[in-house]
């Protein structure tokens, strides 16, 4: 069971939503993983400073041209639609860092000469933590692709149990790649006009992929009742409504887990998994 | 004119609003929403759009099936698992498909050609301060990074053309492609980040990104007053890597008040916040001589 916590707007309480939760289905003695998909600022470490069993460097294959075969016919360069690889004055030059790994320049060279060798984009990361499974990914510096890496990262994810999915915020291809292949979708989001405008593009892209979800406003108490109105008209369920606290937000700070540090955030998150719980095992069951 | 990014790494750190309050300081200016995925910066500027204009961002393969002889060498060398069999029929995932046209190139009965995915708009406006090119992706589209070099350049164009002093590009969270298209040629970075463990992690990350591409980086801590001890470790990070620390803007509902008016905060209110930000704005200026 795969549940992705995502947002539309960053910083409404992704990966403070999903480590909690996490901890929470595990301390169920539920099978349970927690993986950030935000390769590109990943946190959740941060919160559950989990032991680090190992590492691994995640590569997309890149043209290598062998410049003893090849007979400057140029279809390397005709095939390639993103400038990876082309061939001036009799040259042929690779641009790594467009390249998205089709292999197309391979299969039209007709003598053979382009090999593709591997080239690093990021690092999977995989630990533990209180009986909860870490899975997660980093993004190289530099490096414009998160997709090949967040395909990865999920592919260490065990097919059984829940994985709790922390997704990037947007909605544009690293948050699809993620989603992809997910049972249930949480969004999280704040009741602030940016918060409503960034779930309007969350729930239209959810819809799109046809994932069942629900949503959860954190810090329910400021802004206005935008948020609440939008999702009553849409017939969207609210499954969680988290008040704003300073306390909160300096544990937050700290990387404290809610949890373990403020009393009643333990029955929140305890409440949340049980609905959540209900929605995915009825899913399961139809 | 200077160009200056806005950016953070983590999201929520309060980027647009900054921005927000940049363009009432220093109009008129020109402005670009950059964060296409999730483009806030219009509901406190209110702009006026002047022209939309489509954008295709990404092609994608579409198979005839009139012609297709199912022989299924497409769906075998489609490293992206793009093409799925469908009811007997060859059909393409249009989100898994890269676009990279290997399906097109070695279809014996040319079935398959490559489309225009609409994929969004961008929009020529005018605000009040000044002129703003934004921009909506089109929801799970592709390429968001071609469409904010749209959006940079366009916006670039106008205040040259209308020789204004600055231009603002708001930024997207993360370290990707998008946001590598909103700093790539701008002549500075602003990192706006907050005083938590993660907008610190996230913070040393976007200034990694700016480093590799040479971009003189600045530094505004926004809240600070939340967690006093990481915000004295930011400054001394600050110092000890030469992103100079140029403004700290203090915690207050009152910057959220001022999103739910549609106001940017120095004209919602004078005070606390807002003179924080004034003094951004201008120490921002001196390191911009």
């Amino acid at each position: 069971m795969k549940i992705a916590i995502a947002s539309g707007k960053g910083g409404t309480g992704k990966t403070t939503v999903a480590v909690n939760l996490a901890l929470v289905l595990a301390s169920k003695e539920l099978l349970t993983s927690y993986c950030d998909c935000d390769v590109e600022a990943p946190n959740g470490h941060i919160f559950l400073k989990p032991d680090i069993e190992y590492r691994h460097t995640v590569s997309i294959p890149a043209p290598k041209v062998n410049m003893d075969l090849c007979d400057g016919c140029r279809a390397c360069s005709d095939i390639c639609r993103f400038s990876a690889i082309v061939v001036l004055k009799g040259e042929v030059l690779t641009y790594p860092e467009l390249c998205h790994g089709c292999g197309g320049c391979r299969m039209v060279c007709s003598p053979n000469a382009i090999e593709e060798v591997d080239r690093a984009i990021g690092t999977v990361i995989v630990g533990n933590t209180n009986q909860l499974l870490y899975v997660a990914g980093r993004l190289n510096i530099g490096e414009a692709s998160a997709v090949p890496l967040i395909r990865k990262v999920k592919s260490e994810l065990p097919e059984n149990g829940f994985s709790i999915i922390d997704a990037p915020p947007g909605t544009s291809c690293p948050v699809i790649e993620t989603m992809r292949g997910v049972d249930y979708v949480l969004l999280v989001t704040e009741p602030t006009p940016f918060g409503l405008n960034d779930l309007r593009l969350a729930v239209e892209t959810v819809r799109k992929l046809d994932l069942p979800f629900s949503v959860i406003i954190n810090r329910s108490d400021i802004g206005n009742d935008d948020v609440e109105m939008y999702c009553g008209v849409e017939g969207i369920e609210v499954i969680a409504r988290i008040p704003y606290s300073r306390e909160i937000a300096e544990a937050y700070s700290r990387g404290d887990m809610l949890i373990n540090h403020i009393p009643n955030q333990i029955e929140l998150y305890s409440v949340l998994s049980d609905r959540l719980l209900e929605h995915v095992s009825s899913r399961v069951a139809v | 004119m200077k160009t200056i990014t806005i950016v953070s790494g983590k999201g929520g750190t309060g980027k647009t609003s900054i921005v927000s309050s940049f363009a009432s300081l220093a109009s008129p200016t020109a402005l670009a929403d950059c964060d296409v995925d999730a483009a806030d910066l219009h509901l406190v500027l209110h702009p006026q759009i002047k022209k939309s204009n489509p954008f295709s961002g990404a092609k994608v393969a579409e198979i005839d099936m009139d012609k297709c002889l199912s022989c299924d060498l497409c769906r075998n060398l489609c490293r992206f698992d793009a093409i799925d069999i469908v009811n007997m029929s060859y059909k393409v995932d249009h989100i898994a498909c890269e676009g990279c046209g290997v399906c097109v190139w070695f279809c014996p009965e040319q079935a398959i050609e490559m489309v225009d995915e609409p994929s969004g708009e961008w929009y020529i406006s005018e605000t009040s301060y000044g002129p703003m090119v934004h921009a909506k992706l089109g929801i799970a589209a592709e390429n968001s990074g071609r469409l904010v070099t749209i959006v940079r350049n366009f916006a670039r164009g106008i205040a040259e053309t209308r020789d204004m002093e600055y231009m603002f590009v708001d930024g997207s969270p993360g370290i990707g492609c998008p946001v590598i298209a909103s700093i790539t040629g701008v002549d500075f970075a602003l990192i706006v980040t907050e005083p938590t463990l993660s907008g610190q992690h996230d913070m040393e990350r976007i200034s990694e990104l700016t480093a590799h591409f040479n971009i003189p980086t600045r530094v505004c801590i926004n809240k600070w007053d939340i967690n006093v001890e990481i915000t004295k470790k930011i400054e001394e990070w600050g110092e000890r890597t030469g992103n100079k620390i140029i403004g700290k803007v203090r915690f207050d509902n009152i910057v959220t008040e001022s999103m739910v008016q549609g106001l940017p905060v120095v004209e919602y209110s004078k005070n606390g916040v807002s003179e924080d930000i004034e003094l951004l704005w201008s120490n921002l200026q001196e390191e911009l001589k």
